[in-house]
């Protein structure tokens, strides 16, 4: 059962160094800014990051970066409008790479959460990115083998959920949440709003409670792209 | 020959204007990111066209106006777009269950090389730096029809219509119409068939630009565009 916790630190209390995370968002939209910003303030670092981007500007992902927390990202575009922090990193050595073709790492991300250890998808098949991969044919058809990807937390932003865990979405900020939300051995939300059982219609619910652990009510989330515009930086709180 | 044929060739947004005329009514279309996405502003008002974006929209329309932006409704580039009667949401696999699936009646991507079995080069020049795939490895996969719009040769004048692509590939077999700056071109049975080309450029001059052999299978029409 869902347990709704009172501040960002409690939420991510037990994050340990070295763990994988899979941080939901497309861009700006659906990134969880304050559960990350919350994550830079908490310290760990050695982290696996997933994730459809790299991070842009000096907030969120990028700031994650920055802070020397990320040892590898696994991505289908580290690229943005100002990926430095990334891309410099990158550049130097100093951070890992493993890149997925978008649909792909959308469902390796579902698998995982399906209990499927591995698919073929024609995504790839013949490319640099299907390198050392199995492959089949299927139907006269070649396909390339992909692995399940499972992370130890998800990060996850929803727009209303009630306090079963059944979280609903905003807009396109759906995008990777509800996948990212089963694959994770604890999954933690923020939500904009956090209402009693029963306070969502169940045929509105997008991501039912039962891939929920933990969830922390943002009532006015940030928007990366707002942060950006303004230039913000994200600089880890004193302790 | 380079400013010879710059004083012919389509611009951007002529290839896009041509390449709207082929969409259906009804089409469901994925455009990619940037000069692919240009083929949206000339779609006719006769014609109901549903886009697709790969982070979970169906049914955008056009970009809001300056300081309407709600970024939590945006597209595959990451900018601000608009709904449009009928659209959907949808999570990122049931996205690519779109793509990969069969659905999608047109995608539209642009291009670095295209090899006459319609192989398609477009991720990454193999040159270094940061490599980025996004949907494009995907989105090769699966639509009814694989459009590419591109120039027809590089700024250096070298042939992106090519026997082998020598860039790292993006999709095997896939491309099924080239719309070019100078042509439109299918490939059937692995083997460019020439279309429509420009009145204004001769067919040897053509030949000599790109680098494999253009077929002819019947008529060639002329690749005749509005002054945009």
């Amino acid at each position: 059962m869902a347990k709704v916790c009172s501040t960002l630190v409690e939420a991510l209390a037990d994050i340990d160094d070295g763990m994988t995370i899979m941080i939901g968002g497309f861009g700006g939209s659906g990134a969880p800014i304050e559960l990350i910003h919350a994550l830079i303030d908490h310290g760990a670092k050695d982290l696996t990051v997933i994730n459809n981007n790299a991070g842009n500007g000096h907030v969120g992902i990028a700031a994650m970066i920055e802070h020397g927390m990320v040892r590898k990202m696994i991505c289908s575009f580290p690229r943005s409008a100002d990926p430095r922090a990334f891309t410099q990193l990158y550049l130097a050595g100093g951070i890992e790479l493993e890149l997925v073709p978008q649909g792909t790492l959308a469902e390796r991300i579902r698998a995982g959460g399906a209990g499927i250890p591995a698919f073929y998808t024609p995504t790839g098949f013949g490319t640099q990115l299907a390198q050392g991969k199995p492959v089949a044919e299927f139907d006269s058809k070649s396909y390339v083998q992909e692995r399940w990807l499972k992370a130890d937390i998800a990060l996850i932003k929803a727009e209303q959920a009630d306090r079963a865990g059944n979280l609903t979405y905003r807009m396109a900020a759906r995008n990777f949440n509800p996948l990212m939300a089963m694959a994770a051995q604890t999954t933690i939300v923020q939500a904009t709003e956090i209402v009693e059982k029963g306070g969502i219609d169940p045929e509105r619910v997008i991501t039912p409670g039962i891939f929920v652990d933990r969830l922390v009510q943002i009532a006015d989330p940030v928007q990366e792209e707002a942060l950006n515009r303004e230039d913000a930086r994200y600089e880890r709180a004193a302790q | 020959m380079t400013s010879q044929l710059d004083s012919i060739k389509l611009s951007n947004a002529q290839i896009a204007w041509r390449a709207a005329q082929d969409i259906e009514d009804g089409a469901y279309v994925n455009l990619g990111i940037g000069f692919p996405e240009l083929i949206a502003r000339f779609q006719s008002d006769d014609k109901d066209v549903t886009y697709h974006t790969e982070n979970g929209v169906l049914g955008f329309g056009e970009a809001p106006e300056e300081g309407e932006e709600d970024w939590d409704l945006i597209n595959a580039g990451k900018k601000a777009v608009t709904l449009r009667e009928g659209a959907s949401f949808f999570h990122h696999a049931d996205s690519f269950a779109m793509v990969r699936g069969g659905h999608l009646d047109l995608a539209v991507l642009g291009a670095y090389q295209v090899a006459e079995n319609g192989d398609l080069a477009n991720w990454s020049t193999g040159k270094g730096g940061v490599p980025a795939v996004g949907g494009a490895m995907d989105l090769v996969h699966g639509a009814k029809r694989m459009a590419v719009v591109t120039d027809h040769v590089t700024k250096k004048g070298d042939p992106k219509l090519v026997e082998t692509c020598t860039m790292p590939l993006t999709g095997l077999a896939c491309v099924t119409r080239i719309y070019t700056s100078l042509a439109v071109v299918d490939v059937v049975d692995a083997r460019f068939v020439l279309r429509e080309k420009l009145d204004t450029i001769p067919f040897d001059d053509l030949q000599a630009l790109t680098g494999a052999k253009l077929h002819i299978d019947g008529s060639i029409a002329a690749l005749q565009v509005p002054t945009l």
